[in-house]
């Protein structure tokens, strides 16, 4: 399948206008020495083997499974208009906004975008989007370590084993110094996080609901921590922010997170959204494109890039970060979702999610040998302890169609028989029931 | 256009969600609530279908027209492959599904994706291994200089300094620095619109941990002396780092692998024709030289002898975890379904198409813009408005009355080392009668600037906005509806 469209006559043409016999002449400038030494590859296919060869790769995945999987990532319902509006080519094959008088569509999208995530968290600056939550939270920690001139990190045991491993090495050429806290009852331990701020802390990074679901309201930390020049950042899940207290009302400073339950497929891990919104005094240190409203020549409304002065594109090596590209496809479909769910939907949603999580735990609390965790209340997610090794369980409840829950010995310590399940609006009582007897059966075996 | 919020209409409502099948729960405790509900908008589909295709039909987009946007590489985005990204087999399935037991048999599609990707990579740039994580060029630059820095860690190498040539793109010298390295730029030659080699021998030391090559370079020239700057770095352990921003100009002529060059990176939206989305997403995968792949990030699709595919996260010297999964699957998916699709007989063509169409359109437009490199060019090439600066018309101002013809601009203003500088790239899927068009247009401003400059200065008039006011935009700093 060939998407060129010059003819052999025109081509012809084009090579006569250019003073050369061949088109093999243009590429004079590439010495014979470095000529490929082998270009192979299969040759080239039609649509319709294309599709059909992807077709049948597509078929050898489980995607059919009944999902309570979560672990930050979920299966939440997406409406059939957030792939209308996304699919159209204006949006999706348009580049970055550097003409803003043929970008507009771009531009006040991401605007009210930017809008859309101020509301949510509670803040007052939202960037234009970061590549996903992980990236998000490097980034935050950056910003945090240029804006004290500090050099140490706490990270709360509660947040993403997954970020903190990208953390780990998007910080491993940088002198910066990290302390790790272990949660305590699936709780941010004050005890220990109180006790280890010091002069030299530039920010403490939390997660609210933190890894293992549980809700928190860290507006004491937050207060020990300003009261020391220290800068908090936390990671938040857009869901639960409909009904959990806003970053932005416990005195957060920088909140980050993963978009990826706003309308976007989980698409095997990508592509997601980070989302990232801060103070007005930090507006400065904020990495990533930025869009503002102002006026045209003639007084109209309009919408540009704007304090580009933080960028690579200006600022080469002295930028606030070297991202480029952001994902505004992906933060259209969460502006596209948040519009269509709305105020009451988003709550809706939450509700559901809650609602059926308890559920699901009422139920699993009945299966002997089954231990649900329960010191902290939680949001659409909750740990469980099951007395065989969840490996085995796993292999089994698959078997079952059921994807039954992440089992947490891969990212703590002692934690081999306890698993992660998560449950959303998409989930059925008569699925959360068949999981529950599946679970007994399999443990009576 | 007034913003989606000043619309919204008290109780109206867009999605109806199930009712509750569950007996109802003890509500969150009241310390964990939010004190107000977040001000979402309240409409209807309909209300919100007319408010984005509205926005949608106030940008210009490749489906709408030429979009020769210089080193952004605007290029048709087959439909095909829009279709493979949202299979359900695809885009329902759990990252987190291989990481069960036995779980990497739950998506044995996937997985062959990500692996048969990476031996299409390798063979397309004989490099000897990829990571396909990276989730944007820039993210590859960034992932690529953290595997020269594992690497010269391992070797106990004391490295503090990036040379970069002086017509980079912003990301080569900000995503050095990120990986903690300083940097130093390289005069680029004024005569041959390469980089100065000599100026290169002369500025290295034992300190230069890598240079950061992109070649064709943002002029569009192929540097034909990059085996001696591969042999100037390698003489001090320098890695060389090569930008793939602009291997769509060189498919099947050029390997970078061939020239002993030790890591890169591949933008997909620019070689394989995944959409640019308005700015994204992107993947950026990051290829090495045999010395490099022990460094790369985890987890790597590996192949069993039963042909089955496995994830392998057994690299003790890996960097780790650069993205959050498996790359931005999605993206990948596409470029894996297009380079299928063209075959290497259709990639070979699309190069020589790109380098034909850029040729054609500069050989047409170099007698009225001045072309401060004037030799044979790749994909692109760099004209400057020097002559039209004499009648008070910049870049900018023919950027602007080239809307006013139905075209996007040419990128302006990059690279930094032209002034006036107006990047042309047309693309390989641009016919003849398109370049034609544009032509004609890019005369008649060349024409207008000198007769008449005002009516440049005045454009765009068919657009929606003409010229906001940017200052006005960094003072207020109105940045949401609030």
């Amino acid at each position: 399948m060939s998407y060129v469209a010059n003819t052999t006559a025109q081509r012809t043409e084009m090579l006569k206008a250019c003073g050369v016999a061949r088109v093999e002449d243009l590429f004079a400038d590439i010495p014979a020495a470095l000529r490929p030494k082998s270009f192979d590859l299969p040759s080239a296919k039609s649509e319709l083997e294309v599709l059909n060869a992807l077709e049948a790769l597509s078929q050898r995945n489980f995607s059919h499974l009944v999902n309570f999987l979560g672990g930050g990532f979920y299966d939440h319902f997406i409406p059939a208009a957030v792939d209308a509006i996304t699919s159209r080519s204006e949006f999706c094959t348009a580049y970055t906004p550097y003409q803003p008088e043929v970008s507009q569509g771009t531009l006040q999208a991401i605007y009210e975008y930017q809008t859309q995530i101020c509301r949510l968290t509670g803040l007052d600056v939202s960037n234009a989007s970061l590549y996903d939550g992980g990236t998000a939270l490097c980034e935050a920690c950056q910003m945090a370590l240029h804006a004290t001139g500090r050099d140490r990190i706490i990270v709360d045991g509660g947040v993403n084993p997954v970020y903190r491993k990208m953390l780990d090495c998007y910080t491993a050429n940088l002198s910066i110094r990290f302390a790790e806290i272990s949660v305590t009852h699936g709780q941010s331990d004050r005890h220990q996080i109180l006790a280890a701020l010091d002069d030299q802390t530039a920010a403490v990074v939390l997660q609210n609901p933190n890894f293992f679901g549980v809700m928190d309201d860290h507006r004491d930390i937050v207060e020990a921590c300003h009261a020391r020049g220290i800068l908090v950042i936390q990671s938040v899940y857009p869901i639960a922010l409909s009904l959990l207290k806003s970053p932005g009302e416990i005195g957060v400073d920088i909140a980050t997170g993963e978009g990826q339950s706003l309308g976007i497929p989980l698409s095997f891990g990508g592509p997601y959204l980070g989302f990232m919104a801060t103070t007005r005094d930090l507006v400065r240190k904020m990495p990533g494109r930025l869009v503002g409203r102002t006026t045209d020549r003639n007084g109209r409304e309009a919408f540009v890039l704007t304090l580009q002065a933080r960028e690579q594109h200006i600022r080469r090596n002295k930028a606030t970060s070297n991202i480029c590209t952001n994902e505004a496809l992906c933060a259209l479909r969460a502006h596209v979702y948040l519009s269509l769910v709305g105020k009451t939907g988003l709550k809706e949603v939450a509700e559901l999610c809650y609602a059926k999580t308890q559920y699901a735990k009422s139920r699993f609390k009945q299966i002997p040998g089954v231990e649900v965790m329960e010191s902290s209340p939680t949001f659409n997610e909750f740990t469980i302890r099951v007395p065989v090794d969840t490996g085995d369980l796993v292999g089994t409840l698959v078997e079952r169609g059921i994807a039954p829950g992440l089992p947490l010995g891969r990212f703590y310590k002692g934690m081999e028989n306890y698993m992660l399940v998560a449950v959303t609006e998409k989930r059925t009582k008569y699925e959360i029931g068949k999981f529950a007897e599946e679970l007994e059966a399999a443990l009576r075996k | 256009m007034s913003v989606i919020f000043e619309k919204s209409i008290p109780n109206r409502r867009g999605v109806t969600l199930p009712a509750s099948d569950v007996p109802p729960p003890a509500p969150i405790p009241q310390q964990y609530r939010r004190g107000k509900d977040a001000a979402l908008c309240e409409l209807s589909e309909l209300d919100i279908m007319r408010h984005f295709i509205a926005l949608s039909q106030r940008n210009h987009s490749i489906d709408t027209g030429f979009y020769p946007l210089g080193s952004c590489t605007m290029k048709y985005n087959p439909k095909a492959m829009e279709v493979v990204a949202r299979m359900p087999g695809f885009a329902g399935l759990h990252p987190f599904l291989p990481q069960l037991r036995y779980g990497g048999m739950l998506v044995q599609g996937a997985l062959a994706v990500l692996y048969e990707l990476e031996k299409l990579l390798i063979g397309i740039t004989g490099m000897h291994a990829f990571t396909l994580q990276p989730l944007a060029g820039a993210h590859g630059e960034l992932t690529g200089i953290m595997l020269v820095a594992a690497y010269h860690r391992k070797k106990g190498n004391v490295k503090t300094e990036v040379l970069i040539p002086d017509e980079a793109h912003g990301t080569n010298p900000s995503s050095a620095a990120i990986a903690g390295y300083t940097t130093r730029a390289i005069p680029t030659d004024a005569k041959t619109g390469m980089l100065d080699v000599d100026a290169l021998a002369a500025t290295i030391t034992d300190k230069t941990a890598a240079i950061m090559l992109t070649n064709p370079n943002t002029l569009g020239i192929f540097n034909s002396h990059i085996a001696r700057v591969v042999e100037i770095a390698h003489a001090h352990d320098a890695l060389v780092y090569y930008d793939g921003a602009n291997l769509n100009a060189i498919l099947g002529k050029f390997r970078p692998g061939d020239a002993g060059i030790d890591v890169m990176h591949i933008n997909t939206h620019k070689t394989f024709a995944t959409p640019h989305g308005g700015g994204g997403p992107g993947a950026g995968p990051v290829g090495v030289r045999e010395h490099l792949a022990e460094f790369l990030p985890i987890s790597r699709v590996e192949k069993r002898r039963d042909n089955t595919y496995f994830l392998n996260y057994d690299y003790p010297n890996s960097i780790g975890y650069i993205a959050p999964f498996y790359g931005n699957f999605g993206i990948l998916l596409r470029a894996y379904a297009y380079i299928l699709s063209l075959g290497r007989e259709g990639l070979i063509e699309a190069s020589e198409m790109a380098v034909l169409n850029a040729n054609y359109l500069m050989h047409n437009l170099k007698d009225v813009y001045d072309l401060p490199y004037n030799r044979t060019c790749m994909h692109e090439f760099v004209l400057s408005a020097r002559k039209q600066v004499a009648h008070g018309v910049s870049a900018m101002d023919i950027a602007k009355a080239l809307m006013d013809y139905g075209f996007h601009p040419p990128t302006v203003y990059f690279p930094l080392i032209v002034k006036e500088a107006l990047m042309c790239e047309p693309t390989e899927t641009e016919s003849k009668e398109t370049l034609d068009a544009f032509i004609v247009a890019m005369r008649e401003i060349a024409e207008k600037a000198a007769t008449n400059p005002d009516e440049l200065k005045a454009a765009p008039l068919t657009a929606p906005v003409n010229r906001p006011d940017e200052l006005k935009a960094a003072k207020d700093m109105d940045f949401a509806a609030l």
